[in-house]
């Protein structure tokens, strides 16, 4: 051992210069966790100005500005991070690794992201107002008629991109190249699995973000023609670009979401995860197919026939490898000797609400019924059970579940179980009417709508009040634990847990597995 | 089940903390903050007001070029001193493989652009295939030939009306860069960057085969005739394009040819730069530092395959920008 070995440094040193995984995993969860906040208050603006038809609060143009930075917030700055964290934290720890494979470059792939959403943030007070074109910033709405704050947004989303892009290469060299002998890819736990298609699928696609966004940037300020059919581009070309990141970042998203899924129910229901092998191949299919569906979002654009044919085949196509996810995990649970602590709760929420959004998703996927459904609110509905009780619900799942051998203190379970219970009402009274009104014909982005929807948004913006509020009990545990939770000093903290972070001393040490562990026969999955 | 025990098992070296990643990210951000302020006050506001925002461009990038300077130095040290293990190094390597897979897709990006454009949209706005009636209501007169020597927005007289105002205006270029005169071929500027570039390749191979059998002498005189090409290159590259603003009217602002002209070949003249800049960075260490072993030279071989990946990119170019 090296000199360097030694504890955090102290001071704001630690976190400015750390090479550590756990502290960058650390500043990852915390940031994400606050963009969650800030995303988290643009929807609040959005739900108050909905509580009632008409114009209440805000201006129609603050309005598009708030859901467009709600969603590319929560997208990029609130669960991509999130994850990000989680795999920094417990990628080294699951495959028996020193840190990440490189630990400076994984420092600057945080650093530069809080000045990346700064920058987003600020174009709020700039003149013009912020982007207001969505999350999805199709041309001309950002090009053409964009505010001049959109220079800024295309800078932003390149910094973001290269965060991501270095973030995955070292997912990628940490997994393929420093795994303990003997963890052999068959062995890896599910979630490090799911994290390394995860990271190809970032790898492929924030590069073609980044040339979209170039585009924009040369149609705006240099005269290219790109998305203006007058100089013989053409604007539908934006969203095929777009979506050719876009549909695969759906899947970046839930990836992982899945992988801890199948880290948390076998450790709860005492049972090892069921079907192991066919998990990973329904997430590679999954990731492959993600590449082949991405103009499942533009059925009304006017494609031709055969387009809207093979886009709509091969989306159905995803929902087989899925369901053998779905069935696996139901799988596991059957007579398994199962417990419902707060990480588990979380976690049967995912399953129940995530397979409604999957279901509504196919409903989507089918062309002819999706020109009714397109933009309306039932595409919102959609599209938060799988963000939301998808991809939000399972992070918190992990960090109840991997909170104590982080600080090596336990939770208040009951504090837990009200934040599920609170959370799973007030996420089903918000989103759950909006299939009715989208069904109905209400458009999604908009501040004012017809008097029929009235009762339905009014109950809707009082379920994201609830959803809201439960955070901050979330927020109050968390920060209880950390302070003065119940000290827990067994390794494995969850008596159903398996895999090697269980292995080590609770709280985890500053350097886990400077020598690399030895592995037992059975494998670290089971 | 248990491989290896810990005694055999040599060290990944885990730097200590490190001032790297926070100057890199101040460097990069002053950057783009200046980047992005030029531009708007070029576009949207005063173009006297730039000069403030070229300052903090400026200090941005150098801040950034000495961190990156310094970052690789430190890395390169850490070799020397033989903190690398074999694992190490293995990241190193994976490291550059996936980041030139990066690269790849952001080409992907903008060849996707000019297929989609080339078989999809232009057909479409001249009413050919399922393009209904767009060219009826919107662009009449318009027909769609590949190099697009005329707009849609030239087809119907200029700027005809408020959509296509507010659009831009366009004016094609006079004459393509593709292959046009056959009597006069050597004058096709393309071709030679073709045989330069593709040259490049096959001398810093030399110069890898050099280094292999241990051959300084060699390794040098090849790879310095590499970065030579590189260089040359660049410069027609250059002419190219004062050619084609000055004789061709080919420009930025030539509709959807220009705009595809140019981001293509000139990301990839971007990458032909780093590439250059990577090679001859790699000849001063070799040549004033004495760097490079036959068995210990990823600095060198990193750079190489990056020098292929440009030139494969410029392969497909030839083809779908210039030929095809």
């Amino acid at each position: 051992m090296g000199d360097h070995h030694h504890g955090p440094a102290k001071g704001l040193s630690r976190w400015l210069f750390t090479t550590n995984h756990k502290d960058i995993g650390t500043m990852y969860l915390w940031f994400s966790f606050a963009m969650f906040i800030m995303g988290g208050a643009f929807a609040m603006v959005i739900r108050a100005e909905l509580f009632q038809p008409g114009m209440q609060l805000v201006d129609p143009a603050f309005f598009n500005q708030m859901t467009t930075l709600h969603g590319l917030v929560m997208v990029f700055g609130a669960i991509m991070p999130s994850f990000v964290g989680l795999a920094n934290w417990m990628i080294p720890m699951m495959i028996g690794a020193p840190d990440m494979a490189l630990p400076r470059m994984n420092n600057w792939s945080f650093w530069i992201l809080p000045p990346a959403f700064l920058l987003l943030a600020s174009s709020l007070f700039m003149e013009g107002g912020a982007p207001a074109f969505g999350w999805t910033f199709y041309a001309p709405l950002s090009t053409t008629y964009a505010p001049p704050s959109v220079t800024y947004f295309i800078f932003s989303v390149h910094v973001l991109g290269l965060s991501s892009i270095m973030g995955s290469i070292n997912i990628i060299a940490t997994v393929m190249n420093m795994r303990a002998p003997g963890m052999t890819y068959m062995k890896m736990p599910l979630f490090v699995w799911t994290w390394l298609i995860t990271a190809f699928l970032l790898v492929a696609v924030m590069p073609v973000l980044a040339g979209a966004v170039t585009m924009m940037l040369m149609d705006i300020h240099f005269g290219t023609s790109f998305f203006s059919a007058a100089g013989g581009g053409d604007p539908v070309l934006f969203q095929h670009i777009f979506w050719f990141f876009g549909h695969p970042e759906v899947y970046i998203i839930i990836l992982p979401a899945f992988g801890v899924v199948s880290q948390i129910i076998p450790a709860f229901s005492r049972k090892p995860l069921f079907g192991y092998d066919s998990m990973v191949y329904a997430t590679a299919s999954i990731a492959f197919l993600s590449f082949i569906v991405w103009a499942h979002h533009m059925y009304t654009v006017g494609m031709p026939i055969a387009g809207e044919l093979f886009f709509m085949y091969a989306t159905m196509l995803i929902a087989v490898p899925t369901g053998v996810k779905v069935f696996n995990w139901i799988t596991t649970m059957w007579r398994g000797a199962m417990t419902f602590e707060t990480p588990m709760l979380f976690c049967i929420g995912f399953l129940v609400l995530f397979t409604i959004g999957g279901f509504t998703g196919l409903m989507l996927s089918i062309a002819p019924a999706d020109f009714q459904y397109h933009d309306s609110y039932f595409v919102v509905a959609h599209f938060h059970y799988v963000m939301v009780a998808g991809a939000v619900f399972s992070m918190t799942a992990a960090v109840y579940y991997w909170l104590p051998k982080w600080c090596g203190r336990m939770y208040n379970e009951t504090m837990g179980k009200t934040h599920f219970w609170i959370s799973f009402i007030g996420f089903n009274v918000t989103f759950f009417p909006q299939h009715f009104v989208g069904l109905a014909g209400m458009p999604r982005r908009i501040p004012d709508y017809a008097l029929q929807f009235a009762d339905f948004n009014m109950m809707s913006s009082i379920g994201a009040f609830i959803y809201g509020a439960s955070q901050i009990l979330f927020l109050y545990n968390v920060i209880a634990t950390i302070v003065a939770g119940k000290p827990v000093s067994d390794e494995k903290v969850w008596d159903g847990a398996e895999g090697l972070e269980w292995t080590v001393a609770t709280p985890a040490p500053y350097h886990t597995f400077e020598t690399p562990p030895t592995l037992d026969a059975k494998p670290a999955h089971a | 089940m248990t491989s290896q025990t810990s005694t055999e098992y040599e060290t990944y070296y885990v730097p200590d903390k490190s001032k790297l990643a926070v100057c890199a990210t101040i460097g990069l951000m002053l950057s783009i903050f200046g980047a992005a302020s030029i531009m708007n006050d070029m576009t949207f506001g005063d173009p006297e007001a730039a000069t403030s925002s070229w300052s903090i461009f400026w200090i941005g990038l150098f801040f950034f070029a000495a961190t990156l300077f310094n970052w690789f130095r430190i890395a390169i040290k850490e070799n020397i001193e033989g903190l690398n293990s074999a694992q190490l190094k293995k990241s190193y390597v994976l490291g550059m493989f996936w980041f030139i897979f990066s690269e790849v897709m952001f080409f992907f990006a903008f060849f996707g652009a000019l297929f989609y454009v080339r078989n999809l949209a232009g057909p479409w706005l001249a009413s050919e295939g399922e393009g209904g009636r767009m060219n009826y209501l919107l662009w009449e007169g318009f027909e769609y030939t590949w190099p697009m020597l005329q707009t849609p927005q030239e087809a119907i007289g200029g700027v005809a009306n408020q959509i296509t105002a507010n659009n831009g205006t366009y004016q094609s270029a006079e004459t393509t860069m593709a292959f046009g005169d056959a009597a006069a071929w050597y004058k096709w500027l393309p071709l030679w960057n073709t045989i330069i570039l593709l040259s490049s390749s096959f001398t810093v191979h030399i110069a890898h085969m050099g280094l292999l059998d241990g051959n300084k002498k060699k390794f040098n005189l090849w790879l310095g005739l590499t970065v030579l090409l590189g260089i040359i290159f660049v410069f027609v590259q250059a002419y190219e394009y004062y050619e084609a603003y000055a004789h061709f009217g080919l420009t930025l602002n030539s509709g959807i040819y220009g705009s595809t002209f140019f981001m293509l070949t000139g990301f990839h003249g971007f990458h032909v730069l780093m590439g250059m800049t990577m090679l001859l960075i790699q000849w001063l260490r070799s040549v004033r530092g004495g760097h490079f072993t036959a068995d210990d030279h990823f600095g060198f071989e990193a750079s190489s395959w990056y020098w292929h990946f440009v030139d494969v990119v410029w392969v497909f170019l030839f083809l779908f920008v210039y030929i095809l």
